[in-house]
C-alpha cells in the first residue's frame, strides 16, 4: 500500500516495494483514499508521504496514526522530506513496533530501504539517524557526557531501530563487540536490559523522551 | 516684444498670489459679515423691536456653526489649487483650530487681502491716470487747473504701489500657509503619531508578505524540484541495485551520479530548510528548531522554554525571524568559528519579550559590523523592533543574544 501525491515518486516506489518482493495492493495520492485503501485491503505495510493534499502539512502523520489505532495489524512506513522529532514522538506514543519514519531521500539508498522496510512490516522500528540526532539534541547531556564517541554511535543506531547485525554492519565491527558496546551503554543510562531487540529500542528511545515505558 | 524673463516670473507669481488673495477674501470676510449680523441681531434683541429676530438669530447661529466644514474643504481647495500646497484632512478632531481660523484669524486675513487688492487696484487707476482721465467730463478739468501736473504725481504715486504689491503679496501669501495649513490641517504631532502608526502598519504587512513569500518558495520547492531529485536518485539507486552486471566505468559512473544527486537533494534541503520550514507553521518555533540543532555541524545544546499551550504561541512573523536568527547563528559558528566544539541555543520568554541566546565556545573575534550575515540579520531583527546584541572578545566565548517583543 503506497500513498505518496507525487505521481513521479510514487512510481519509483512501487519498483522498490516489489524488488523487496512486497506486492503492491493499491496505490493512493492522498489521505483519504489511503484510509479507504487500508480499510479495504488490510495490508502488512502502508508506505506513505507525509505532506499530501488538502492541506499539504501533516496528514500522512495523522492519517498513520489513525491506521495504528484501527488496524494494528498494518505497519506503517512514513517518509518526508524533512523528519520532525515531534512527528515521531506523535508516532511512537502509542506503538513503537511496526513504525518507521525515514527521509524521503533515504530510498535512493535502495538496499538500507528495503532493509527498513522490512524491519518495519515484521514489527520493528526503523527512525531516521536525522530524527534520532534531533532527540539527542534535546536531551540534557549529562547522562549522555558519560558515554564515550563509540558508545554515542551505537547509542544512535540502537534508536533508530536496528538489530545488533545491523550495527555491526553499520560500524564495521564484529557482533560481540556491539554487544558489548550496548551492555555499557544500558549500564551507565540506568536503562533495563532486555535481550529482545525490540525491547531494548524501547528503552532507548524512552531515554530519548519519546515512546512508551518499556 | 518680448518680456524680460525676470518680469515675466514676477508677473507669473503676482497672478496667482492676486488670485489667491482675491480669492481668499471673500471666503475670509463671510464669517466677518455673519459676526457682523450676529452683533446687530443681538443689538435688536437688547433693543426689543422685532419679534422676528430671534428667529433670524438662530439661523444666523446655525448657518456660522455648520458653514465652517465647508468653508474648510473651500480654503484647502484655494491651498492645493492655487498653492499646490495640500493640508490633508483632519476631520473634526480639533474643531477649535477651525473655529478659530474662520471667525478670528480669517476675518483679519480677509482684511489685510481687502487691503492688498485695494492697493492694487488704486494702483492700476493711479498710474494709467492720464489714459482715463480724458473720459472725465471737461467742466471738471476747467474747475481744476493744473491737474496734468497732479496726474504726474499720481501716475508715480500708481507705480509705486504697483512696484510694491508683489512684495507685499509674498509677505501676505507667505504669512496665510504659514497660519492656514496649521490650524485647517491635523495637529503636526497628532499627524506624525499618525504616520508612525501607517508605517508600523506598512511595515508588518511587508513582514508577513516576505514571510509568505518564502512559505510559497518553500512550498513550490518541496512539490516540484525537490521530488524530482528524489525520484533521481531512487532511480539511479535502482539502477545501481539491478544492472550489476555492467562494465565498471559504467557502474563507477553510475555510483558518481548516484552520490551527486544525493549531495543536491541534501544542499537544497538545507538551503529550504533555512527559508521558513513546514513545521514552523504547524507546530511552532521549539518543533522547528531542533530540525536546525540536529542538522549543525557540531554539537548543539537546545533548551526551549516556551509556553506549550498552543493558544499561547507567539506571533508567526515572531518565530520566523526568531527561527531565522538560530538558523543564520548556527550557520556563521559552523562557517567562521572552525575552532568551536559545541554551541548552547536558548529560547524563552520572559512576559512579553522572546529572548534567543547562541553561544559557542570558540576563540570570538567575530565582527557584528562585518558579513553580510550578520548585517542581514539584525535588519531581520530590526524589523520586528527586536534589538540584537553580539560580544565577542577576542579569545573568549562568542555569545548572540536577541529580543524580540511579542505582545501578549
Amino acid at each position: 500500500m503506497i500513498a505518496e501525491d507525487s505521481v513521479l515518486l510514487r512510481i519509483g516506489l512501487v519498483k522498490v516495494v516489489e524488488m523487496a518482493g512486497f506486492e503492491v495492493a493499491a496505490e493512493a495520492g492522498d489521505a483519504q483514499g489511503l484510509l479507504a485503501a487500508v480499510e479495504e485491503h488490510r495490508p502488512d505495510l502502508a508506505v506513505v508521504d507525509v505532506r499530501m493534499p488538502p492541506g499539504f502539512t501533516d496528514e500522512g502523520v495523522r492519517a498513520a496514526l489513525t491506521i495504528r489505532q484501527r488496524w494494528p495489524s498494518t505497519a506503517v512506513l512514513l517518509l518526508s522530506q524533512y523528519v520532525e522529532e515531534r512527528y515521531a514522538a506523535d508516532l511512537l506514543a502509542t506503538n513503537t513496533s511496526g513504525v518507521g519514519y525515514l527521509l524521503k531521500q533515504r530510498v535512493a539508498d535502495v538496499e538500507e530501504f528495503i532493509e527498513a522496510l522490512r524491519r518495519v512490516a515484521g514489527g520493528g522500528t526503523a527512525l531516521d539517524p536525522q530524527v534520532v540526532a534531533q532527540l539527542l539534541v534535546r536531551r540534557p547531556s549529562d547522562p549522555l557526557e558519560r558515554l564515550t564517541a563509540r558508545e554515542r554511535e551505537v547509542l544512535a543506531l540502537m534508536a533508530e531501530g536496528r538489530s545488533n547485525a545491523g550495527i555491526a554492519a553499520g560500524l564495521v565491527v564484529s557482533e560481540s563487540a556491539v554487544a558489548k558496546h550496548i551492555n555499557n551503554i544500558l549500564a551507565k543510562l540506568d536503562l533495563p536490559r532486555a535481550d529482545a531487540d525490540h525491547r531494548r529500542v524501547l528503552a532507548v528511545l524512552h531515554f530519548l523522551g519519546v515512546g512508551d515505558q518499556p | 516684444m518680448t518680456i524680460p524673463p525676470r518680469l515675466r516670473r514676477t508677473l507669473t507669481l503676482l497672478t496667482r498670489d492676486a488670485s489667491f488673495l482675491a480669492l481668499g477674501a471673500p471666503l475670509h470676510l463671510f464669517t466677518g459679515f455673519l459676526l457682523f449680523m450676529i452683533f446687530g441681531l443681538v443689538w435688536e434683541i437688547i433693543e426689543g423691536h422685532d419679534a422676528s429676530v430671534p428667529v433670524v438669530l438662530g439661523f444666523a447661529l446655525i448657518l456660522a456653526v455648520f458653514s465652517a466644514p465647508a468653508l474648510t474643504a473651500a480654503q484647502r481647495w484655494r491651498f492645493r489649487r492655487l498653492l499646490g500646497i495640500d493640508i490633508p484632512r483632519s476631520g473634526w478632531q480639533r474643531p477649535q483650530r477651525q473655529y478659530g481660523y474662520h471667525f478670528l484669524v480669517g476675518i483679519l486675513l480677509g482684511g489685510l487681502e481687502v487691503l492688498w487688492l485695494a492697493l492694487l487696484l488704486s494702483g492700476v487707476a493711479a498710474a494709467t491716470v492720464y489714459v482715463w482721465v480724458w473720459g472725465v467730463p471737461w467742466e471738471w478739468r476747467a474747475d481744476h487747473p493744473g491737474y496734468s501736473t497732479q496726474g504726474f504725481y499720481v501716475t508715480l504715486a500708481g507705480l509705486a504701489a504697483l512696484a510694491a504689491a508683489p512684495a507685499l503679496a509674498t509677505v501676505l501669501v507667505r504669512l496665510e500657509t504659514h497660519v492656514g495649513p496649521g490650524l485647517l490641517g491635523p495637529d503636526p504631532s497628532e499627524d506624525l503619531a499618525r504616520r508612525v502608526v501607517d508605517l508600523t502598519e506598512s511595515r508588518d504587512g511587508i513582514v508577513d508578505a516576505a514571510d509568505a513569500e518564502r512559505r510559497r518558495i518553500e512550498r513550490d520547492l518541496h512539490d516540484g524540484a525537490q521530488q524530482r531529485l528524489v525520484s533521481l536518485a531512487l532511480n539511479l539507486g535502482l539502477a545501481r541495485a539491478t544492472l550489476t552486471d555492467l562494465p565498471p566505468e559504467a557502474r563507477e559512473v553510475i555510483d558518481a551520479a548516484h552520490r551527486e544527486a544525493k549531495d543536491a537533494i541534501e544542499e537544497l534541503n538545507s538551503l529550504v530548510r533555512g527559508l521558513h520550514p513546514a513545521v514552523l507553521d504547524e507546530l511552532g518555533l521549539d518543533a522547528a528548531l531542533s530540525g536546525l540543532a540536529a542538522r549543525a555541524p557540531l554539537p548543539v545544546r537546545l533548551r526551549v522554554d516556551l509556553p506549550q499551550d498552543p493558544s499561547e504561541r507567539v506571533a508567526p512573523s515572531v518565530e520566523a525571524v526568531a527561527y531565522f536568527v538560530v538558523s543564520e547563528a548556527l550557520t556563521n559558528v559552523a562557517k567562521h568559528a572552525p575552532e568551536a566544539t559545541r554551541a548552547e541555543v536558548t529560547v524563552t520568554r520572559l512576559g512579553g519579550i522572546l529572548r534567543v541566546v547562541i553561544a559557542d565556545d570558540g576563540v570570538g573575534g567575530a565582527d557584528p559590523s562585518g558579513g553580510t550575515g550578520l548585517t542581514g540579520l539584525a535588519q531581520r531583527v530590526r524589523s520586528v523592533d527586536g534589538t540584537f546584541r553580539m560580544s565577542s572578545p577576542v579569545g573568549e566565548p562568542t555569545m548572540m543574544s536577541v529580543e524580540l517583543p511579542c505582545p501578549r
